[in-house]
């Protein structure tokens, strides 16, 4: 294949030296969060490493590959999603009261994670046609709809609260993007309000007590709600410096839960303080505003559509694990992009990633 | 265009977009970064506050309070390390389910852990829930091994008094417990603190300044689990000071057992210093309940038990002397002259003063009795005549000489002076003259006569030694830890009697005659190994006018009380004995044999050989050193 020129001189510095500081800090607050005084653990930062290596290597792959190219393979990879998605029913693994994980032997996969990219292609592609004068009405979505929701439904039965709130929340803003009339929308919104009674029967009770003891944590200080408060103890505590690298207490004496997956923000922000936590937030505001640029000035619908739909990952699932290990919102399984230990969603992200810049990059070639 | 752009080319709905979502993210984030500003700017102190108190424990380790031993270097006071199991609901993810788990490990009832925890509902955060305290050793094992699988679950190790004489030493050695509010009041600026542990009574009360060992501290810190995982700050605690007693424990058990099933007294003391061998109480208590915190039911059970097993009866009993009271007024009447030791007087079984009579003991009468007959044969018509010839008065000027009547200051609380009545007092009391038909009563140790054990043993103490009254007093020295003397005490004579040269000789020989000749009232106390001399006591508790009863006869409260007061040996003497027993009947019989069990095991430890100083180890609770 012969590599153009011009997409070497139109390579997106911003998005890829973002991206890599972000992965920095993260394999560097893994380090901390899996940092056992006795040394006798293995360290999962390592092993972050080498799924930062892989990332890597994919985000080349996704990069170098015309993204009009990628527009013809959206539904096989669709398939291959929804495949996997039905298998880890079968096969997978389960793990803190859920089966999320499909064991591969050396690693284990979370189809949850590929089903994200697979929404946002199925979407792009869809949409990728003007849009109807004055938007498209609800009727006109029944397709993109269809092929979202088995995604969605997979995951709640795992179950996967976090990841069926972000695929929605995906569908949605790709959708809105695209062209959804907001009277629409506004009729969408209201039937979700009532069926909202409806869903909450649907929660597992767990669930249930997450999100009560979320609107009110003092019902369960030692149940449910234990997790949302030592959370903020350990932000908190931070205050404006930090208590400093690998001294974070919060977080070396186990007071936090999921150090250095859900809760790796506490962890950070423990050792970091408000500054810290500034740093890492405006990271992920440049990348995301630096993407914005990007969905404003790709070449096409399609490219729009698609880099809007990767950041829109990216800005719920900051925005949503931000805010629950705040205190803000109910504790749900979602990762922090970039910075939560995991294979499958480092390579899916810097996969993500790799297709923003894969637009950006295209964006003057005609 | 160009021919790829059969695609529809990014039209300007999405850039408009774009403008409208730069401020949507924007809002978001700075939504995210206010959040952050609240917690660790704004509220940072506290939540920094909360880590601290997440992760550091405060841990205070009560010193060790001194130890007690015996005149022979025994030890009588101990601590020994006792563990109790805690909790911190907090330290615990699922505190039921832990505690669902610890008692499966104890094999307890789930549902008694489970009400702790409900019963411990307003207890401050990661407050301590007391599981059990003073725990067994079995308990200690299965927790410590299932340590892992029971997060919050602690063990506690602090040193428990440990009282070794049992109930034998209950009154003199006295009981610790939690320091009340009262006291903490009074101890202010001495470092107590709610919870720690003080001398309620006794020896451990009077002594508590030496005693008391020196609180450390320790900042702990834990992880989430509740395990300690360092040492952050520590106060070395130090334990109190030892105290040496003049008392004998061996001696203070053979007293004990003497008097095992009755209710009563024995007091023993040396008669050249006043210092106390052996004081019992019966019926006593287990101070070892008091070290481990008595419940509310228990306490409430010593308190209302008729018997007061709680008072030391050897200082706050008083009862009426009976014949052991002749020895005062054998010795008033050779002072004052009143009679010649020779002269004798006649007993009829019977002497009418004004329009009463009084009966002798002996209804058929002694026939012709001097004083040493008197003493021996304890003829009450003889005293009566004696008592007559001195007045009132001049007995209770020489009864209070020999220490009645008065507190004698040994440093226990609650002393009871006892009563010697004279004119004045009938005088200020009733507000009437002194009758001479009321002497009699008084000459053998009735009416209003009472005295207590201890004033008993210290008087006919006095009588062995030749006239000193000693302040009776049981600790001999305070050292400190590594043996360096803190203080030591010594014998204190209140006073000495001037007497006549031969008139407590007489009354020796006369007591000596009381045990060891046929005609004695004392025969019960004579012994093979020592000579003893002394004298028997029949105290009436209730007055029999007309026909003589038999005390057995009569229930059980209104039986006489038994005295015996002696010393010993009779020629050089060394320890001097006072035995009462409550309701017992006859001195002769239900006292008597107790005394010379005392005052045998006296003399059967004085030939032992000393025992070498008991090891210090002894501190970290091995077993007494015997």
């Amino acid at each position: 294949m012969q590599i153009d020129r011009r997409l070497i001189s139109h390579f997106d510095w911003a998005l890829f030296g973002l991206t890599l500081g972000v992965i920095f800090l993260g394999i560097l607050t893994i380090y901390s969060a899996t940092y056992s005084v006795t040394g006798e653990e293995v360290n999962l930062a390592s092993k972050q490493f080498s799924w930062f290596v892989i990332g890597g290597l994919a985000m080349i792959l996704t990069m170098t590959i015309d993204y009009h190219v990628i527009d013809r393979l959206a539904y096989p990879f669709y398939a291959g999603a929804l495949g996997l998605l039905v298998l880890v029913l079968f096969v997978g693994s389960f793990g803190g009261g859920s089966q999320r994980w499909i064991n591969l032997g050396v690693f284990t996969l979370q189809p949850s994670e590929p089903a994200k990219l697979a929404t946002v292609l199925v979407l792009a592609k869809y949409l990728q046609y003007d849009e109807p004068a004055g938007g498209y009405r609800l009727r006109d979505l029944w397709w993109p709809a269809l092929i979202v929701a088995p995604l969605m439904l997979l995951t709640l039965v795992q179950p996967d609260l976090g990841t069926a709130v972000v695929l929605f929340l995906v569908f949605m803003s790709v959708v809105l993007m695209g062209g959804l009339r907001l009277r629409s929308f506004s009729y969408l919104v209201a039937a979700g309000m009532i069926f909202l009674p409806v869903a909450w029967q649907f929660l597992k009770p767990y669930q249930q007590r997450r999100v009560l003891t979320f609107l009110n944590p003092d019902l369960d200080p030692l149940g449910a709600g234990y997790h949302i408060i030592q959370s903020k103890i350990a932000i908190g505590s931070g205050r404006l410096f930090g208590k400093g690298y690998l001294r974070g207490t919060q977080n070396q004496l186990d007071f936090l839960p999921a150090q250095h997956t859900d809760f790796v923000f506490s962890v950070f922000a423990e050792e970091w303080g408000f500054v810290g936590g500034l740093l890492l937030l405006a990271l992920y505001f440049l990348l995301i505003a630096f993407s914005l640029r990007v969905v404003a000035r790709a070449k096409d619908r399609f490219g729009s559509l698609l880099v809007f739909g990767m950041l829109s990952i990216v800005f719920w699932q900051v925005v949503i694990n931000v805010a629950m290990v705040a205190g803000l919102l109910p504790v749900v399984g979602i990762p922090l992009p970039l910075v939560s230990y995991g294979g499958s969603s480092l390579v899916s992200m810097m996969t993500a990633i790799g297709l923003m810049m894969n637009v950006s990059m295209r964006r003057f070639m005609f | 265009m160009l021919p790829l752009s059969f695609r529809k080319e990014v039209d300007p709905h999405i850039r408009s977009r774009v403008h409208l979502l730069v401020m949507l993210v924007t809002v978001a984030f700075v939504s995210l970064i206010g959040r952050l500003f609240l917690l660790q700017v704004m509220h940072g102190d506290w939540y920094t506050y909360l880590s601290e108190n997440n992760r550091i424990r405060i841990k205070k380790v009560p010193g060790a309070r001194g130890m007690v031993f015996d005149r022979r270097g025994n030890l009588v006071v101990d601590n020994r390390p006792s563990f109790d199991l805690l909790f911190v609901a907090e330290d615990a993810a699922e505190p039921e389910v832990t505690l669902k788990h610890l008692a499966h490990v104890l094999g307890r009832e789930e549902k008694d852990f489970v009400k702790l925890l409900e019963d411990n509902k307003t207890r401050p955060a990661f407050g301590e829930i007391v599981l059990g305290r003073d725990i067994d050793w079995r308990t200690v094992v299965a927790v410590e091994t299932h340590q892992l699988d029971l997060p919050g679950v602690t063990l506690w190790i602090r040193p428990r008094r440990s009282y070794l004489a049992n109930r034998a030493g209950a009154h003199l050695l006295g009981y610790i417990g939690e320091v009340n509010p009262r006291q903490l009041k009074a101890q202010r600026g001495k470092g107590y603190l709610m919870g720690d542990e003080i001398g309620q009574f006794g020896l451990e009360k009077n002594w508590e300044e030496y005693l008391r060992g020196r609180s450390g501290g320790q900042q702990v810190e834990v992880d989430a689990l509740g395990r300690r995982v360092r040492i952050l700050h520590a106060v070395e605690d130090a334990p109190g000071q030892n105290v040496y007693l003049t008392l004998d424990l061996d001696l203070q058990e053979t007293a004990y057992q003497a008097l095992e099933g009755k209710h009563g007294t024995i007091v023993a003391l040396d008669v050249n210093s006043g210092a106390v061998l052996a004081m019992v109480s019966t019926p006593g208590f287990d101070p070892n309940v008091f070290a481990r915190g008595v419940s509310a039911e228990e306490w409430r059970d010593l308190v209302r038990d008729p018997a007061n097993p709680l008072n030391n009866q050897a200082i706050q009993g008083q009862y009426p002397p009976g014949s052991t009271f002749k020895i005062v007024l054998a010795i008033a009447a050779l002072e004052e002259g009143v009679i010649q030791p020779e002269t004798n007087l006649l007993c009829h079984g019977s002497l009418a003063v004004g329009n009463r009579t009084f009966r002798d003991w002996k209804k058929e009468g002694h026939g012709a009795v001097n004083l040493h007959k008197g003493i021996v044969e304890s003829c009450d018509v003889y005293f009566y005549q004696l008592g007559q010839k001195l007045g009132v008065d001049r007995i209770a000027r020489y009864a209070r000489d020999l220490g009645l009547g008065q507190i004698g200051g040994i440093a226990l609380d609650h002393e009871k002076p006892g009563l010697i009545p004279d004119s004045e007092w009938k005088q200020r009391r009733f507000g009437q003259p002194w009758f001479p038909g009321e002497t009699p009563s008084i000459a053998i140790g009735q009416g209003y006569v009472t005295v207590t054990p201890l004033q008993m043993a210290n008087l006919i103490a006095t009588v062995a030694n030749g006239g000193t009254l000693y302040r009776p007093w049981f600790v001999r020295k305070v050292e400190s830890l590594d043996g360096r003397l803190i203080r030591e005490y010594g014998p204190a004579a209140i006073r000495s009697l001037k007497l006549k040269e031969n008139t407590l000789e007489m009354v020796r020989r006369a007591l000596q005659d009381v045990v060891n000749t046929g005609s004695g009232t004392g025969g019960r106390a004579r012994s093979e190994l020592v000579k003893i001399a002394g004298k028997t006591g029949t105290a009436q508790v209730a007055e029999m006018r007309g026909a003589i009863v038999k005390s057995e006869h009569l229930p059980y409260a209104l039986r006489d009380h038994a005295w015996f007061v002696a010393f010993a040996p009779a020629e050089k003497p060394e320890i001097a004995v006072a035995v009462l027993v409550e309701h017992g009947g006859h001195g002769g019989s239900a006292a008597a044999p107790l005394a010379k069990k005392v005052i045998e095991k006296y003399f059967l430890l004085t030939n032992e050989p000393t025992p070498l100083q008991p090891k210090l180890a002894s501190l970290l609770g091995a077993p007494r050193a015997d």
